[in-house]
This record gives structure tokens, C-alpha cells and sequence, in this order.
């Protein structure tokens, strides 16, 4: 099975999937979420036959100006605001209560917009501090690989198959976030990182067998055989392994409760991509990197 | 390490540890028999340890949940530190922490989570409170600034030492001497070094005055040398600690001035760290709060865990679908793996969130990786025309690397999570962690000793 046959083909498609979500990504950005904008989210229990204009009349009865009003479902209406103090929240309360006694808050959050700005630079600066301390541990671990190869390309190619994932996630977001109204949460963030953690990890094992192999088989064989023999011989792995972790997550997607479905789906696909990319990104990448070189 | 080779050993340390864990994670399950032949009035698991006249105490009764599984109150503060001396900054923080739990405690939380952080110059206080919904109530009594004061016996009242109890109790014969927290520059605990037989070496608190309040003290002292003053915390009846002004302060206060007393090291620390959350205030203020219904967060963890579980259910199957007898060792260390967690969970404690129960999941799944790995290079070894067994060592010897070199990075990735994320990316980053470390005891050493019982029985 030549596997490696395509390996621009690889890259070409991988362009294609992931430039409509980058180019959505800097037209659209990100559907942000409270979290990262800062102010309240308020959500009430209402009867079926109350409309969300009984309640957003309200607040602009208290003159606060509001983002957004929609209806979730037949029961649920979620109300955001610049951040609303918890006073005020009370007198909307016992004005809501006169309207109709069966209005009910269920929750109410409020962020100031310093957490949300706090939670992304953290989250960029917790990216690239994670993507150098990879880059690192693979250049270290790898460092008995024969030359003339180079154990920094080896780290480097896992680093760049890493973004193929999480760019991935973050463009589909966007275009979901555009298009279909999902929210970027703080959980999203844990969820991108997760798929960084795991591509990593995935790339790692296809890396690993080929650097065995680069000691193990015979001299005259090119680098791109020996990469491709070993993506042969760790493909059972590479789907067993993608395969339990999609399970799981899949049973998470259709059973899982309402306020982990955004992130699980996110997790979906940045391991479907991770799986994808350690095979079909990061060694095309690493062989065209190494492949002009033969072992001496 | 040969004793680590002796199969009768290892089984013995696993079956130890499970049953161990298993212990730690049961919920309390009482036992109740009561026939001809049994009497039998106990309970097993649920255990609130306290041994050794409380040497060593551990409540591992329940699991600890987060907010955004249990509902209530998160309460995020920011400190102002401005007119603080640097040195002093954590230790004030520490304090603020302090009396911010002990005002909780006042409101009857169960299990409030207060934590302290620092992002870049701002001093942060997390005060979490589970099943809490009464916002404004919380946010007023925990925002106030603390405020220590000095009063004096009421002068109109005479002091003897069978009164003190009295006194004590008795808020109004206190009066106000003007001296406050802000007069003091900071509260330490020193030991006693004065030359006196009986106190040498014992814990003392010694209250740094600025040079203003040193003079205030020295008036007060001199007025009232041989009864007590009195140390109020906020607007509590009761006094924190209440000298009586020795002899020696008779002439007035030169040096810091001390409070002894029959102090362990402890005591005197938690005495020092009230005292000085009302010398060195910090007004705090509010920069985040969010109340979250139990309902929606129950039935979001009963969903999850049930989903959690099928998932977990769906790989057993498939492993014992695609190895066999080895899948099913393999489903047996999951099993074994995820009790172990949950007990380390439990005693941590680490606070149950959605993420953190998010980043168990993917420990799973890394877990169940590294068997994959074994049972992959062990099927190649055998297509190579290695013996059964030989192929098996070689199998872990080899998958080795791989395993090693990917939770390495994740365990990389968990750290950079922990050091720079906040609240719950940092939960997501202990769980995972302790997951893949324990993944890597369990699919290693759990399976290879199941592997080596069987073959020698």
C-alpha cells in the first residue's frame, strides 16, 4: 500500500477544507459568547404562550439596552445585556413576577469584559507556550535519529499538523458561529487544547515508529518508503485507537447533556482532524522536508 | 527493584490498590442485618477519617462538585492591593482568603471552594458556594473590607479574672480606643526568645505598629496595664483575643509589643492570619459573579455520566471484539483505572467540573490508547514469527517509546493548561494529567500482571 503516493493530493485537500474557515475567521471572527464579551446572560423558565417581547419590554421599561433576545425553546428565554448589576436584576424580577407569576430566572451571569479579554490572551499565550514545550520535548526525544534527518523537522512538522487542527476547529466554528448562531464558550477553549493535546499525541506514535524504522531498515531505502512503511504499519493502531476515542465521543454527542454539546462537537472534529492529519499532514510534510536527503 | 518481578507481589499490590480504591469511591451504604443468626449494625465506604486524635483527618465522604455541576454562586474579587507594601502582598492576600471563609462559614455553606490567583498584577479571590442562589446576600457580606479594632475594658468596670468569661460575652463592656487595623503595619508570629524559662521557644504573635499607632498603643497601654484589651474582627460580638497589658508596658511601648499565651504553633498562626486580614485591609471589589441553576447542571451530569458511561461500554466491546482474550484484560484495566482515579479524585480533592469530567474522558481514551499500542505491536511481532510470549515482552518493551513519547507531550500540555489557564481549563488540566499518569500505571502494570497470572496458572 503506497499511502504517501498522493501526498501533495493530502496537502492540496487539506488547503481546501481549511481556507473557507480561515478566510470565515477573519471576515466573521468567532461567535463570542459572554465569556469573551463580557456582560449578562439571563435566562428565565417561562410558560409556553408567553413571547420573548413580554420580557424584553421589561427591560427597556428599566432603560436597559440589550443584545440580544431569542427563545431557545417553548420554555426557555435567554436575554444578554451590557452587565447588569444585581439590584436591578431584582427589580426586573418582581416587575417580571407581576407580569406573569410564572416567570421564573433560572440562571444569571454576569462577566466583566476584563475576564473575557484575561481568557483569550491566556488561551493564545497558553497555545504557544504548549506548541514550544512540543516542539522542544520531540526535538529531545528525538534526537538519536540518524543523520543527516533532524529531530527539530520532526517536532516542527507535529507543531504545524497541530495547527492544521485546531485552525480547523476555529474555522468551522467561525462559519458555524456565522451561520448557525453556535457560541464560543470558555469550554471551547478547553476543547481546542484538547485537540492540540491529542494531535500531538496521535502524530507522535506515527513518528516514533518511523524513527525505529530509519535504524531498523535497510540503508538504501528512501525516506519516503521507510515513512510510508511505517504509516502501513501503524494504520491498525491509528484507527483502533481514533476509533474508541470517537466512540466515546460520540456517545457523548447524542446522549451527553445540552451544555456540553457545542464542546463535544468541537472535540469531535479536532479529533477526526487530529486523526486525520498525523497520517495525511504531518509525515506528507515531514517527507517532503526530509526526502532530498539519503542516509549515509 | 526484583521484588517488582515477583508476580505473587504484584498481584498482591494491584488487588491491594483496587480494593483500596474501591473503598475510597463507594458512597456511604449502610448495613443493616438483623435475623436469628447476624446482628449486624454498620456502614461501609462514605468515610470521614480522624485518626489520631485528628493528626490525621481526611473527609472523603462525598465527591467535591464544582458550580457548574451542583448550581450556586460564583463570586470572582478583585483585591486591591495599592496600599500594600509588596512583602506583604501574598500574605495579606492569604489573609483576605481567610476571613472571607470565615464569613462563609457564618452563612452555613456546606463546602465553599475560595481560592486565591494571580494574574499578572491583580490579586484575585474565587469564592465558589454550591447550592447558594441568595446573590446580593453573599456578595455584600463577603465584599465588605475587614476591620480590626482595639478595645478597652469599660473603665467604669472592675477586672478580675473570674469576670473574663463575663466580659467575653458581654460586647458592651468593651469600649472604642480609636486604634484600628490601619495603625499596624503587619502580624507575626515570632517565638518567644525574651529570657523568660517558662515561655522559651513558644509561639507568640508580635503586632508591627507604624510609628502613629505605636504611640496610640503606648497611651493605651500605660491606662491600662494589668487589665485586658480586647481584638474585634468585623462586627463580630466576640472578641478574637483579648491580653492583658503586662507590667513591662507600664513606661509606654518601644519595641513591637507581643501577644503571649498558651500558643501551639498552629493556633498562633491561625490567630496571626485574622489579625492581620484586619491590619492590612484590602477592599475588595466585585468583578464577576454568576448564579447557575442546579436543575440545568443536573440533569447536564446525569446525561453526561450516563452517556460517559455507554461510551465506556461501546470501547469495552470493541476491544474484546478486535484482541480477544487480551481486549478483555484491556476492558478489565479500564474498569481498574477509572476506580483508581475516582479514588485519587476523591482524596485530592479535585472539585468535579464539566471539563474535568471532559478531561477524564480523553485520559480514557489515551488509556485505552496505550493498550492498543501493546496488543497492535504484539499482533506484528507474532506476523513477524516471534513465539507467543516472546512476542508479548516485546509487545511492551516496544510500544514502550510511542507511549512514553505521546503522554509525555500531553502531560507537557496539561502543565502549560494548569500554570497559565483559569478555573476550569485549569480543572480540565489536573484531571487529565492525573488520568494519563495512572493510565500509564494501569495499561502497563495491571495488564502485564493479569497477563503473567494467567499464563502461570
Amino acid at each position: 500500500m503506497n499511502i504517501l503516493k498522493y501526498k501533495i493530493g493530502y496537502l492540496i485537500f487539506s488547503l481546501i477544507v481549511l481556507i473557507p474557515g480561515i478566510v470565515s475567521l477573519l471576515v466573521f471572527g468567532l461567535n463570542l459568547s459572554i465569556d469573551f464579551a463580557g456582560g449578562s446572560l439571563v435566562k428565565y423558565s417561562v410558560p409556553k404562550e408567553v413571547v420573548a417581547d413580554v420580557i424584553s419590554s421589561v427591560y427597556k421599561g428599566n432603560d436597559v439596552v440589550l443584545e440580544g433576545v431569542s427563545k431557545e425553546n417553548d420554555t426557555t428565554v435567554v436575554i444578554r445585556t451590557k452587565p447588569l448589576d444585581v439590584h436591578l436584576n431584582s427589580k426586573i424580577n418582581d416587575e417580571l413576577k407581576k407580569v406573569n407569576k410564572d416567570i421564573s430566572q433560572v440562571s444569571f451571569e454576569t462577566v466583566g469584559p476584563v475576564v473575557g479579554k484575561e481568557t483569550t490572551k491566556n488561551a493564545f499565550v497558553s497555545l504557544f507556550w504548549a506548541s514550544l514545550g512540543i516542539l522542544l520535548y520531540i526535538a529531545y526525544a528525538f534526537r538519536n535519529i540518524p543523520s543527516p534527518y533532524s529531530s527539530l523537522k520532526f517536532g516542527a512538522s507535529a507543531i504545524i499538523a497541530m495547527l492544521h487542527d485546531a485552525f480547523l476547529v476555529l474555522g468551522i466554528f467561525s462559519i458555524l458561529g456565522h451561520f448557525a448562531h453556535v457560541e464560543v464558550d470558555a469550554l471551547f477553549i478547553t476543547a481546542v487544547l484538547t485537540v492540540i493535546g491529542f494531535s500531538v499525541h496521535d502524530t507522535i506514535v506515527v513518528f516514533d515508529r518511523i524513527r525505529e524504522n530509519l535504524n531498523k531498515l535497510p540503508k538504501s531505502w528512501q525516506f519516503e518508503t521507510i515513512a510510508n512503511y511505517s504509516l502501513v504499519e501503524t494504520l491498525n493502531r491509528s484507527l483502533a485507537t481514533s476509533l474508541t476515542v470517537i466512540f466515546t465521543l460520540l456517545a457523548l454527542y447524542i446522549l451527553g447533556g445540552s451544555s456540553i454539546k457545542n464542546f463535544v462537537l468541537a472535540l469531535l472534529i479536532g479529533i477526526v482532524s487530529g486523526a486525520y492529519s498525523s497520517i495525511f499532514t504531518a509525515t506528507p510534510i515531514l517527507v517532503l522536508w526530509e526526502s532530498k536527503k539519503t542516509r549515509k | 527493584m526484583k521484588f517488582l518481578k515477583n508476580i505473587y507481589f504484584r498481584l498482591g499490590l494491584v488487588s491491594a490498590l483496587f480494593t483500596l480504591a474501591v473503598l475510597i469511591v463507594l458512597p456511604k451504604i449502610d448495613i443493616k442485618i438483623n435475623n436469628s443468626i447476624l446482628r449486624l449494625d454498620s456502614a461501609i465506604g462514605g468515610y470521614n477519617i480522624n485518626w489520631f486524635g485528628g493528626r490525621i483527618a481526611k473527609d472523603i465522604s462525598d465527591f467535591k462538585m464544582g458550580l457548574d455541576i451542583e448550581g450556586g454562586i460564583r463570586i470572582v474579587m478583585q483585591a486591591d492591593m495599592s496600599k500594600i507594601q509588596d512583602s506583604e502582598k501574598e500574605k495579606a492576600l492569604d489573609s483576605a482568603k481567610e476571613i472571607i471563609s470565615r464569613r462563609i462559614n457564618y452563612l452555613g455553606v456546606s463546602e465553599p471552594n475560595i481560592s486565591t490567583s494571580k494574574i499578572n498584577d491583580d490579586y484575585r479571590i474565587v469564592v465558589e458556594l454550591p447550592g447558594v442562589t441568595a446573590v446580593s446576600e453573599a456578595v455584600s457580606l463577603i465584599g465588605k473590607t475587614a476591620q480590626l479594632r482595639f478595645k478597652k475594658l469599660d473603665p467604669k468596670l472592675d477586672w478580675t479574672e473570674e469576670k473574663f468569661f463575663e466580659y467575653f460575652q458581654q460586647p458592651s463592656s468593651w469600649v472604642d480606643t480609636g486604634i484600628i487595623g490601619a495603625d499596624l503595619k503587619g502580624v507575626d508570629v515570632v517565638v518567644d526568645n525574651s529570657g523568660n524559662i517558662k515561655n522559651q521557644g513558644r509561639p507568640q504573635i508580635q503586632l508591627r505598629f507604624t510609628n502613629e499607632g505605636r504611640e496610640k498603643f503606648s497611651s493605651l497601654a500605660k491606662e491600662n496595664v494589668g487589665r485586658p484589651i480586647a481584638l474585634f474582627l468585623d462586627d463580630s460580638d466576640f472578641p478574637l483575643s483579648t491580653p492583658v497589658i503586662s507590667s513591662d508596658l507600664a513606661n509606654g511601648v518601644v519595641n513591637d509589643p507581643v501577644i503571649s499565651g498558651n500558643f501551639d504553633m498552629q493556633t498562633a498562626k491561625n490567630l496571626s492570619i485574622q489579625l492581620r486580614a484586619g491590619a492590612l485591609p484590602i477592599p475588595v471589589t466585585l468583578l464577576q459573579q454568576e448564579t447557575l441553576g442546579a436543575t440545568l447542571g443536573n440533569d447536564s451530569i446525569h446525561r453526561s455520566f450516563f452517556a460517559g458511561l455507554v461510551g465506556l461500554f461501546i470501547v469495552f466491546i470493541f476491544l474484546v471484539y478486535k484482541y480477544k482474550g487480551l481486549g478483555l484484560l484491556a476492558g478489565l484495566s479500564l474498569i481498574f483505572y477509572t476506580i483508581l482515579v475516582l479514588a485519587i479524585f476523591k482524596v485530592i480533592p479535585v472539585v468535579l467540573t464539566l471539563p474535568g469530567i471532559a478531561g477524564f474522558i480523553l485520559s480514557v481514551g489515551m488509556a485505552t490508547d496505550a493498550n492498543i499500542l501493546i496488543f497492535e505491536r504484539y499482533k506484528e511481532e507474532l506476523f513477524w514469527g516471534k513465539k507467543k510470549e516472546e512476542a508479548l515482552e516485546l509487545g511492551f518493551e516496544r510500544a514502550w517509546n510511542s507511549i512514553k513519547d505521546s503522554n509525555m507531550s500531553s502531560l507537557i500540555t496539561c502543565f502549560i493548561l494548569f500554570q497559565l489557564g483559569t478555573g476550569p481549563v485549569r480543572g480540565f488540566a489536573l484531571t487529565l494529567a492525573i488520568g494519563i499518569l495512572v493510565s500509564l500505571f494501569s495499561s502497563i502494570f495491571f495488564v502485564r500482571t493479569l497477563i503473567k497470572a494467567f499464563k502461570q496458572s
